[in-house]
């Protein structure tokens, strides 16, 4: 509930009620917006609810008609089934792995380009960098059959590894953190230049430490986008020993199509740590998307 | 100023431009390059030289890499015969010959069209409205706004398993509540009418919430002043709204009706989980086609040569982006 509340504290204006000084008489011992905003957040929230309910009824409550709406008691079968029988544990380590690297990989690439960008003189070095920024208006699906075929070449198909490099480096990791660079003030820098500091000393012990901002913003979007990525691991991976948890999942429902307890249960195990992200850092994830949002 | 005061890169925007570029592209003599300096400081731009490559290095050939050797390759693929197996051959513009004639993609560009005609409009309306609704200083506020947010950072996976669920014909709580209702059982998701407007439905319930944050950072833009003063002045409710607030949320609607348009034009991983491209066709839309060619029916040239002509659609919408950027940068800029 604490962490729910980030989005609020965010300047409003003052409710109607408030600006017009108590003149209009009160019919509510709350405000009307109420009425309108409870039903709304809840029909929101409405599908989330159910698939954590429906995880945790047996498969003949489901299964009935009119199927249950609400579980007679806690059936924890589908859980015990994904993560006795089924492989989701290995695909939910097969995800964070990939998705652990590609936020490791973004933060520390990004910001070393985005660095040499802000701040270092190269020959190219403005030619590079629109050509980069060119790259990202480029849609996926125009890259992905080759991108495949490049995969195929390196041997990394049906590996991790394919879906790894792609996500390696984002042009946008590189750019977010130069705009952030070029935010700071030079002088910081230049103190421990003339100290004779190398340019990676100075990036690391006095530019990182301010960086904090950009770091969550690159971490929080790379992960984001890894972690819910559907359409690359479809098409780089074969065997079902090196799916992720969103392709496993899809598969998964494919083939137990009667066993709609174990499903939900999967379907809640790979919601969760996404979930469990956003409402952890929430302030971090909406200042981070309508960042992005708003720079592109 | 700008839309989103706290973020991290629109302060980047404001920063002072001399002080902070890069030291190569302030030649003394305006001609681009940088000036010619002597001995062993000429010395040390070598090994900076040396460094920067090795900072960006990394970057650059994963980037470039990446994106530069498919477009071109995906090109080339599109004027051939392929299925990314066997060696293929040379056709010219045979596959965008077919492509032109073939009812399958027509019916994809249709569909795609459709979504993308529903899902645009829909969610900025509906964001904006929700929005507005929200952003007030209510006890729960922050509640009501976090339920609303959360379907965006669910995974489009999860969402098509979990409707597929709610809306299956035979076991999906959608029936029983309608059954409740006394309306008759609907096929939803398997019945070829209801279909697409079923997963527009799906994408604004997840899609709705990045409208509302992004309108809900750019409403604390709105010039409270202004609209005091036009309240003082006897303007209503719904003249501030439309004279002052609109207005002044103009840019950012046009950054997200380009942006949802590309999402929507894009949209593949929920109709991969729920329905296929079926019933009967009637959800395939052009990413899905381009990948049933080149990974289901082995014809890659062909999908390339689809996949360029979504990519040249998603070309003129970027362009219109960045002449809407450039527009706004230059009307701010004019106000300040």
């Amino acid at each position: 509930m604490t962490a729910s509340m980030a989005v609020a504290d965010t300047p409003v204006e003052p409710s109607a009620a408030q600006r017009r000084g108590g003149k209009r008489r009160r019919w509510l011992p709350f405000s009307p917006w109420h009425l309108l905003l409870a039903p709304l957040a809840l029909g929101f929230a409405l599908p989330l609810l159910w698939l954590l309910l429906t995880s945790v009824m047996s498969d003949a409550e489901i299964n009935r008609f009119p199927p249950a709406l609400w579980p007679d008691g806690i059936d924890l079968g589908g859980y015990r089934y994904v993560l006795g029988n089924a492989m989701f544990p290995r695909w939910f380590a097969n995800s964070f792995i990939v998705s652990s690297v590609a936020v490791a990989s973004n933060l520390l690439l990004g910001a070393l380009g985005g660095y040499a960008f802000a701040r270092m003189r190269f020959a190219g070095s403005r030619l590079l960098l629109g050509l980069m920024l060119a790259t990202m208006i480029i849609p996926f699906q125009l890259t992905m059959i080759p991108t495949f075929l490049v995969m195929k070449e390196l041997g990394l198909i049906d590996t991790l590894g394919a879906l790894i490099v792609p996500a390696l480096v984002t042009p946008f990791a590189v750019f977010l953190f130069r705009q952030f660079f070029l935010s700071l003030p030079r002088e910081m820098e230049e103190a421990a230049w003339i100290d004779g500091c190398s340019r990676l000393r100075v990036l690391v012990s006095i530019i990182m430490p301010l960086a904090r901002p950009a770091l969550a913003t690159v971490a929080v979007l790379t992960f984001l986008a890894t972690w819910n990525d559907l359409t690359w691991p479809l098409i780089a991976i074969n065997h079902d020993t090196q799916y992720t948890l969103q392709l496993g999942l899809t598969t998964f429902q494919g083939q137990h199509h009667t066993r709609w307890s174990a499903v939900m249960a999967g379907n809640v195990l790979t919601v969760l740590p996404v979930l469990a992200a956003f409402l952890f850092a929430q302030k971090t994830f909406i200042q981070s998307l309508t960042s992005s949002g708003l720079k592109g | 100023m700008s839309t989103v005061p706290r973020a991290v890169t629109l302060e980047a925007r404001t920063a002072p431009p001399d002080k902070n570029r890069p030291d190569d592209l302030d030649a003394p003599d305006g001609s681009g390059r940088p000036a010619r300096p002597s001995g062993p400081t000429r010395r040390r731009i070598r090994r900076e030289s040396a460094t920067a490559w090795a900072f960006v290095g990394p970057s650059v050939l994963i980037i470039l890499g990446l994106a530069i050797v498919p477009v071109v390759w995906s090109l080339l693929l599109s004027f051939r015969a392929d299925d990314l197996v066997t060696p293929g051959r040379w056709v010219g513009l045979d596959n965008y010959r077919a492509l032109a004639e073939d009812p399958n993609f027509h019916t994809a560009v249709g569909n795609t069209l459709l979504y993308a005609a529903l899902f645009v409009p829909l969610s900025l309306v509906g964001g904006l409205a929700l929005a507005l609704a929200l952003n007030r200083r209510i006890r729960l506020i922050g509640f009501y706004r976090t339920l609303i947010f959360i379907p965006f950072v669910v995974s489009a996976t999860a969402q098509g398993v979990l409707f597929s669920f709610i809306l299956d014909p035979e076991f999906g709580a959608a029936n029983s509540l309608l059954h409740k209702l006394g309306i008759s059982r609907q096929g939803f998701l398997s019945d070829p009418d209801q279909a697409l407007y079923l997963l527009v439905g799906i994408s604004l319930w997840s899609g709705i919430g990045f409208c509302v944050v992004v309108y809900l950072a750019a409403l604390q833009d709105v010039p409270p002043e202004l609209v005091e003063s036009a309240r003082l002045d006897g303007a209503g409710r719904w003249r501030v709204l439309r004279h002052i607030t609109l207005p002044t949320l103009t840019p950012v609607s046009v950054f997200l009706v380009l942006w949802q348009l590309i999402q929507a034009l894009q949209v593949f991983d929920l109709i991969y989980v729920t329905t296929k491209g079926g019933p009967l066709g009637s959800t395939t839309v052009i990413v899905y086609f381009v990948w049933e060619q080149a990974f289901r029916t082995f014809t890659a040239g062909y999908g390339a040569a689809a996949a360029y002509v979504l990519a040249l659609a998603l070309l003129i919408a970027g362009a219109a982006l960045q002449v809407q950027r450039r527009y706004r940068a230059r009307t701010e800029g004019a106000v300040r």
